[in-house]
């Protein structure tokens, strides 16, 4: 990316919403920062977030891109199944019609 | 994570490299212009420039390999390469001694 | 997804929110990790800021053996003051009257997030990514922060194992300025090189 033309740097911040900070908080933990068996590396989660596609930096935000990688990498490395996520995932919208603290 | 004693293991070793380090400080260097698939940490902007070595970092897994599951094992050499910003970009506005550190594994390196 | 109108606090998971929760189900489900050990992450996380590079800055401009040992290996020198900075390989890269150093991650958002917390959002953006590398004098003048044609500018792109942070010079004027008012003066920016510190 370095180099490309680009517009004028906003200096945002923004406070990280607890789901953020939970990604957030996974990826030092798979990773093995804490000690434990590493899951996946950072090199994994890299490289899934650049098979995301260069509209993804446009249509996703940095945490839904990480979230996104992370699935996906433990999807390849055979610690869940796409079958078993999209279980999951119909329950918990079934659970509150999708309603839950963010 | 083994750790390598000395100064000889760079500044931060991580692993024992397979073969010693081909470059020294003070080095000049190329980067190799190639553009394979896959995930690479050497940046396309820099590819094809020659720099000079500033230090060597140590020997670390290819993050090449790691990216694809496997251990990126044995360790390569890393070094830390610097750049005239003059002479990456042909349109450079700032001033001539501006340089640009990138830290670049030993296999995208030739000698310039 | 249909909003619980009668509990105020409760919305509607974005589909990547669903995803968080699921895989963090899941994880949990598998022992992969446990409730706990994610909320006890968040919390350090939380707790990692810009101070404790803040009180680094202030020890280096303090005591020359320090500035000596952090120059040389940043990541013990973190450690000699109690800042425990895991998996990281701190690189300390000091400005002086002649070079002016910046910090950047072209290739994603490496950041000393041990040291320093979670990088602000336009450290990850794409306009900062891609032109403070090509063009870093105009960018730092968006930043209010002019250098001098005679001091040269150093760019660090951290591609690899290595993460950076600037040492900034201590400013005149700061005599006899103990470790905590030094440390006051030391903002996230000056240490990513965005800025100087200023009395």
């Amino acid at each position: 990316m370095g180099g490309l033309p680009a517009g004028r740097v906003e200096a945002t911040e923004h406070d990280y919403a607890e789901w953020e900070r939970r990604v957030d908080a996974l990826m030092v933990l798979l990773s093995g920062v804490k000690g434990g068996t590493p899951r996946m590396t950072v090199d994994e989660l890299r490289k899934n977030i650049e098979a995301l596609g260069p509209e993804a930096y446009d249509t996703m935000s940095y945490y839904e891109r990480w979230v996104t990688s992370i699935t996906q990498t433990m999807i390849q490395r055979g610690v869940i199944t796409t079958d078993e996520l999209g279980r999951k995932m119909e329950q918990i919208r079934a659970r509150g019609e999708g309603g839950c603290k963010p | 994570m083994q750790a390598v004693a000395g100064s000889a293991g760079g500044q931060y070793p991580s692993h024992r490299p397979a073969a010693p380090a081909r470059f020294a400080p003070g080095d000049r260097v190329r980067v190799r212009d190639s553009a394979p698939l896959g995930h690479i940490r050497t940046p396309f902007y820099i590819r094809g420039h020659a720099g000079v070595i500033e230090r060597y970092c140590g020997a670390f897994p290819n993050p090449e390999e790691l990216a694809q599951m496997r251990d990126g094992l044995p360790a390569q050499p890393l070094y830390r390469v610097r750049f005239l910003e003059s002479e990456v970009w042909p349109d450079y506005a700032g001033r001539a001694g501006d340089t640009i550190d990138i830290e670049i594994f030993q296999h995208w390196l030739e000698r310039a | 997804m249909a909003e619980r109108s009668d509990i105020g606090e409760y919305q509607a998971l974005t589909y990547f929110q669903l995803m968080e929760v699921s895989l963090r189900e899941l994880l949990v489900e598998k022992g992969v990790v446990s409730e706990q050990a994610v909320s006890e992450a968040v919390e350090d996380m939380r707790r990692r800021g810009p101070d404790s590079g803040a009180r680094v800055v202030a020890r280096a401009w303090l005591d020359a053996e320090f500035r000596r040992l952090l120059l040389e290996n940043g990541t013990r020198a973190c450690e000699a003051m109690g800042i425990e900075v895991p998996a990281t390989r701190l690189v300390v890269v000091e400005n002086t009257p002649q070079a002016h150093n910046v910090i950047v991650c072209t290739l994603c958002s490496c950041y000393p997030r041990m040291l320093l917390g979670i990088p602000p959002d336009w450290y990850k953006s794409r306009n900062y990514r891609s032109r403070v590398v090509r063009e870093p004098r105009a960018v730092l003048a968006e930043f209010g922060l002019r250098i001098a044609d005679e001091v040269a500018i150093r760019v660090h792109d951290s591609t690899a194992d290595m993460r950076y942070m600037v040492l900034p010079m201590r400013p005149a004027g700061t005599e006899g300025w103990d470790a905590a008012r030094l440390a006051s003066i030391v903002s996230r920016d000056c240490m990513i090189g965005v800025a100087v510190p200023k009395t």
